[in-house]
């Protein structure tokens, strides 16, 4: 038994081998060992969602995700998403409505507002509250985000539709 | 904060867990789903020494129709039982419970088997589970016992596991015809543990409640059903007077310590509301009306 633990995993499509302490948390692991600095530590206990990234498809709490126990798994981070061009949309939208404010919760809140999309396409503005409820903004400036969220809705709707 | 130093290890099979488990001393934890551990552990409220992964254990795994209950895996995570065809179909109330666990982010990882492990009083699955009527199936090194849920939760984050003894699945009777259930909760923010919360089913007999159960969350150190209050609508109609009857008999079904959210008055009190929506939500004269 150790506390440091070999791990092999893709991130952003890249694929990558660390040696990591057990006790390392993935935004530690993303931040701290590989440089990305965009997914972001906030409370580091779960409660405020600035650490969201995807875990094998699925967004998660970053810093309820050991690093160690993700050997052979595939991450995503908001570098990634922007890279691909995947939330382009979000992101254009979220500059339009100012809903990036001070920015520290905006990766976690563009990550799941895709989220969002991807399973409900056409969400009403109390399903858009329900699904970010967890992702904190301490700008308090939930409503341009809502809207940012609600009019990238609406033109995927337009295009798929037209 | 950061999580203490530990050891971690990976087990691949039950029979893995249970020698790393024994041999890693009594401070060791199994981490699953990690969704409250971790937490702990970043608050340096538990030292566990060693870690032992058991998010890959196949055994734990799965949704499953066995006989006349629905096997569900300690290691289904919320999203999964939420969204699985068999809970749909015949343990309704968890999917219905699902939403209000957390956030979706955590409900993609956190498992059942952990909900239950932890015993939250404040958690939903944990009083789910006992109106249910759910069996614990508890698995050590030398085999596997039937709990009965009613009798699992045994205090404040306290179980009838034994020392190495792990939750391996949950069973849960399959839904009856006619049967109604509704889950309700209420919290300051969405997503927030429950100040309140009430899950409660019965059989509709034309508009009378038969075999009714209600057990309340939030209200004590773990679920606690309310006899008195159960038996002041069963075999009854829901009018506002049996209701009326049900709220007064409350009162000495619980007795609610104080917490962060409020004083025990404030809980009795929401907890006479969460009883009333429930009674008319089961008898479908408050269908559409949100908690």
């Amino acid at each position: 038994m150790s506390s440091d633990v070999d791990i092999s995993l893709t991130v952003n499509g890249e694929r990558v081998a660390r040696r990591v302490e057990a006790r390392r948390h993935l935004i530690d692991f993303l931040r701290l060992d590989l440089g990305l600095m965009g997914s972001h530590t906030g409370c580091e206990h779960g409660v405020c969602g600035a650490c969201t990234v995807r875990v094998d498809g699925r967004i998660v709490r970053g810093c309820l995700v050991l690093a160690a126990s993700l050997d052979g798994g595939t991450v995503e981070t908001i570098e990634g998403v922007s890279d691909s061009g995947e939330i382009r949309d979000l992101q254009e939208a979220f500059v339009a409505r100012n809903a990036c404010q001070c920015g520290y919760c905006t990766p976690a809140m563009l990550l799941t507002a895709a989220d969002l999309l991807s399973s409900n396409p056409q969400p009403t503005r109390a399903e858009i509250r329900e699904h970010l409820s967890g992702n904190y903004c301490r700008c308090t400036g939930y409503h341009a985000i809502v809207d940012a969220v609600e009019t990238v809705a609406k033109q995927r709707g337009g295009r798929a539709g037209s | 904060m950061k999580a203490p130093q530990f050891a971690y290890v990976r087990a691949a099979s039950l029979a893995e867990v249970f020698s790393v488990w024994a041999a890693a001393g009594p401070e060791a934890k199994l981490l699953a789903g990690g969704q409250t551990l971790l937490a702990t552990l970043a608050f340096r409220l538990s030292d566990p020494g060693t870690l032992v992964d058991i998010s890959r254990v196949p055994e734990l795994k799965g949704i499953a129709q066995v006989g006349d209950a629905v096997r569900v895996g300690a290691l289904t995570t919320h999203a999964e039982l939420g969204a699985h065809e068999l809970i749909r179909r015949h343990v309704p109330l968890l999917a219905q419970a699902v939403p209000l666990i957390a956030h979706p982010a955590i409900r993609n990882r956190g498992t059942i088997g952990g909900s239950l492990a932890y015993a939250d009083p404040a958690a939903e699955l944990p009083a789910c589970c006992v109106a249910l009527e759910a069996s614990i199936m508890a698995r050590t090194a030398a085999g596997e016992r039937r709990i009965p849920a009613a009798q699992f939760f045994t205090g404040l984050y306290t179980t009838a596991l034994a020392p190495n003894e792990l939750i391996a699945a949950i069973e849960f009777p399959l839904a009856k015809a006619g049967e109604r259930s509704v889950v309700l909760e209420l919290a300051r923010r969405s997503g927030d543990y429950a100040m309140a919360g009430v899950v409660a089913k019965a059989k509709l007999a034309g508009s009378t409640l038969v075999d009714p159960s209600v057990v309340f969350f939030g209200v004590g150190d773990r679920p606690v059903s309310a006899e008195r209050a159960t038996a002041a609508v069963a075999g009854k109609i829901a009018t506002p007077e049996t209701i009326a009857a049900a709220q007064a008999a409350l009162d000495a079904d619980l007795d609610p310590p104080a917490d962060l959210h409020g004083s025990p008055q404030m809980k009795r009190h929401l907890a006479r509301v969460l009883l009333a929506r429930a009674l008319r939500r089961i008898a479908g004269t408050e269908e559409a009306r949100a908690a």
